[in-house]
């Protein structure tokens, strides 16, 4: 997994270095400036769900698979939650602001670099939902601890990169 | 006694129907298995990407030929490029590591099998994908059918403007698919070599073969993963209408030389490096000597892999980056020399005082060692920034680069099919014509690419379909274009040697170069579970610890 997501970030790398290459560059509107604004609280969501998948995994590892089912549960609401942020983002950017992948510079990377890591996010979710559904029907044990770790491990990944994007978009690309 | 092997009697079970075999081939996880597909994969394409070099050579052969149109020769070098270095070169060698590791290491198969069997899948697909554009491409607009862009693809050329129709999107997409491929056998590489190596052989008691091939699979997923990047841009400039590489909107041609170039030159340590485990595990066998400086090989080894992923620009130079962005890479590629020429130095001292054997493989290794000087040697004149501005894109480029993959990377392959052929088949392969191969593609080797340095020189630039007669290139083309026939010959002679010793060779037995690593202590060809029991080790060489248990080599280490 480690290897794994070196990969990927280097994938992230490529995609970072081009949005921050194109910062300004656009040859017309909508700028950052003009249309975006710091989703605080879904930020938050997904942070605090890096912290709750941790809880999970330390119930578990605790032979508590009830608690850890719930810690797990929440983990899934956070992260939705914050797909959701992305998706009416999205929404009020294409319909309101009329901004599209072939918009602008701004647009193309914006899309590109933040719907890359919604990408992820959807894969993390599908992977915890598979999760989920094993634990409800009573398949996770104690000694799956090390897989769920494993699994985590990707999830702050998402977390992670999450923070680079919000620095590059909402900070330094606004 | 510090080793176990315990060889079983292979047993044979009456001969199973085609489909069965068909179906024990396509659904199986087996490492070796599955080295077998991909190194039988990349043969075929071997041939085809070798075919495509020849038209191409056919063409060149005087001036003013008309034996193919300009748009099938710009399809050649490009499919030439993309097959040869995708579907030849990192197959294959993912063929070898996936192979022996295992055995070297002494574990039962790769850590992850099953992700073993989708890399080579995704593989598979992705060359299909490339040729299917021959079929696939003309789409609505009759328009070309295979890519001819040129190996890596430079914007705007590939922007729909220029590229109507789906040539370039099967360029694209066979690499991003093939790239999936090679990222997941990258990743199990480092899993397995980290993870699943027998008791007692510590990181500094691997073989040599391990070391480069976990530093390849490093650079692998550092290197390939901006590639995909790179392409998933592309993608979304050709269908969304994105604006990446799109000079009319603000975008910039020059990022995508940066992106292509960042896996493009790591690239070409991928594919060198696991030509250096070949040589690291056949000249010490050879030369009947351990290898010279073990630490100091691996130490250069991770220095290559750091180096070469701050070297990427230098294929950049006539771009115009600026003097300070040019200094910086001329340095850093001209650094890069140091490491590989330390282990030049190593191979030369394993076999200094060494009791050579000339057989085949030996014989590619030491073929191996001058033609890789060399093309290190031209490598270090063109990283001078001002010589490349005279002969960048030229003839001179081309004969370099060949010089390295062919001189180098394919020499040490030959060698190693030579040398693991009787551990793969049990069959002995035959010496004689394994030396006219040798002598052929050595003659036909040198014969192309010491004579194209010149008409570079001359200032032939490369891609070009055809030429003015009276520039004095005409003589170094017809000489080029006679040794590519003198390497076909030998290629030829090479996979006839393959089928003839597979089906008539002799048995090879299980440790036919009297060696020293651990794949020599199982069976030929190994049983499916590798090893009866696991082994246990407490040198580099425990086959040699087995051999003289009163001058073991665990007591000097």
């Amino acid at each position: 997994m480690s290897a794994l997501i070196a990969a990927e970030a280097a994938i992230f790398t490529i995609f970072v270095v081009a949005y921050l290459f194109y910062v300004g560059k656009s040859l017309s509107g909508p700028t950052p400036r003009e249309v975006l604004s710091p989703p605080f609280f879904y930020t938050f969501c997904l942070l605090s769900s890096s912290l709750t998948i941790h809880f999970a995994s330390r119930s578990l590892r605790r032979w508590n698979v009830r608690r850890f089912g719930a810690w797990w549960l929440l983990t899934i609401t956070l992260g939705a939650i914050f797909l959701y942020g992305t998706a009416s983002e999205w929404h009020r950017l294409i319909y309101r602001d009329g901004l599209t992948i072939s918009t602008n510079l701004f647009g193309t990377t914006y899309y590109s670099l933040v719907g890359l890591h919604g990408f992820h996010v959807v894969v993390g979710l599908v992977c915890l939902s598979t999760v989920m559904v094993f634990t409800l029907f009573g398949a996770v044990k104690q000694e799956h601890a090390e897989q769920i770790d494993v699994l985590s491990l990707y999830w702050h990944f998402v977390d992670a990169v999450w923070i680079v994007v919000f620095t590059v978009v909402y900070v330094i690309g606004r | 006694m510090s080793t176990e092997s315990i060889a079983w009697p292979t047993t044979t079970a009456a001969s199973p129907s085609f489909v069965d075999h068909l179906h024990k081939w396509v659904t199986t996880v087996d490492h070796k298995r599955l080295g077998i597909l991909y190194i039988v994969y990349a043969l075929i394409f071997l041939v085809i990407g070798g075919v495509e070099a020849t038209v191409m050579r056919i063409q060149l052969i005087r001036p003013h030929n008309n034996f193919v149109s300009p748009q099938v020769f710009n399809r050649m070098f490009t499919m030439h490029g993309t097959t040869m270095i995708f579907f030849v070169a990192m197959p294959i060698l993912f063929g070898f590591a996936n192979y022996l590791i295992p055995l070297m290491i002494g574990a039962r198969d790769m850590a992850f099998p099953r992700l073993n069997a989708f890399g080579f899948w995704m593989t598979a697909f992705g060359g299909l994908l490339l040729y299917f554009s021959l079929i696939g491409a003309n789409g609505l607009y009759g328009a070309g059918n295979a890519p001819d862009v040129g190996w890596f693809a430079y914007a705007p050329l590939t922007s729909q403007t220029f590229s109507v129709g789906h040539s370039t999107d099967f360029w694209t997409l066979a690499l991003l698919v093939s790239g999936f491929g090679s990222i997941s056998t990258a990743v199990n590489i480092v899993a397995t070599v980290l993870c699943m190596r027998c008791p007692g052989m510590t990181l500094a008691k691997m073989p040599l073969f391990a070391w480069l091939n976990l530093v390849m699979a490093g650079l692998v997923i550092l290197a390939v993963s901006p590639l995909t990047a790179a392409q998933i841009m592309l993608l979304l400039d050709r269908y969304l209408g994105a604006h990446f590489f799109d000079t009319q909107a603000g975008g910039s041609a020059v990022i995508w030389m940066h992106f292509f170039w960042i896996f493009g030159h790591p690239e070409v340590y991928v594919l060198v490096l696991p030509a250096f485990a070949f040589a690291s595990e056949i000249i010490p066998v050879f030369s009947r000597k351990a290898i010279f400086g073990y630490p100091v090989m691996v130490g250069a080894t991770v220095a290559i892999g750091f180096i070469s992923m701050s070297v990427w620009a230098h294929h950049m130079f006539t771009v115009g980056m600026g003097a300070n962005a040019n200094t910086f890479f001329v340095l850093s590629t001209m650094a890069i020399a140091v490491p590989t020429g330390i282990k030049i130095f190593n191979w030369l001292a394993t076999m200094w005082g060494g009791k050579i054997e000339f057989k085949t493989p030996m014989l590619f290794c030491i073929a191996f060692l001058f033609q890789f000087l060399i093309a290190g040697l031209t490598g270090v004149m063109m990283s001078a920034a001002p010589f490349d501005w005279q002969l960048g894109n030229s003839y001179f480029v081309v004969a370099h680069f060949h010089y390295v993959i062919v001189g180098g990377i394919l020499f040490t392959l030959f060698a190693a099919f030579y040398y693991w052929f009787p551990k793969m088949s049990g069959k002995m392969y035959s010496e004689i014509l394994g030396k006219l191969h040798f002598w052929l593609f050595l003659i036909g080797f040198h014969l192309t690419f010491d004579f194209m340095h010149v008409p570079g020189l001359l200032g032939m630039p490369r891609r070009i379909y055809t030429y003015e007669p009276g520039r004095g290139w005409d003589s170094w083309n017809l000489i080029v274009t006679i040794g590519v026939f003198f390497q076909a010959a030998g290629i030829l002679v090479f996979l006839g040697n393959l089928l003839w010793s597979y089906y008539r060779g002799k048995d090879a037995g299980s440790d036919p170069w009297d060696a020293w690593t651990l794949e020599w202590s199982t069976n030929s060809p190994p049983p499916a579970y590798n090893f009866a029991s696991i082994p246990v080790i407490k040198s580099r060489r425990p086959l040699w610890d087995l051999k003289h248990p009163d001058d073991p080599d665990w007591k000097y280490e």
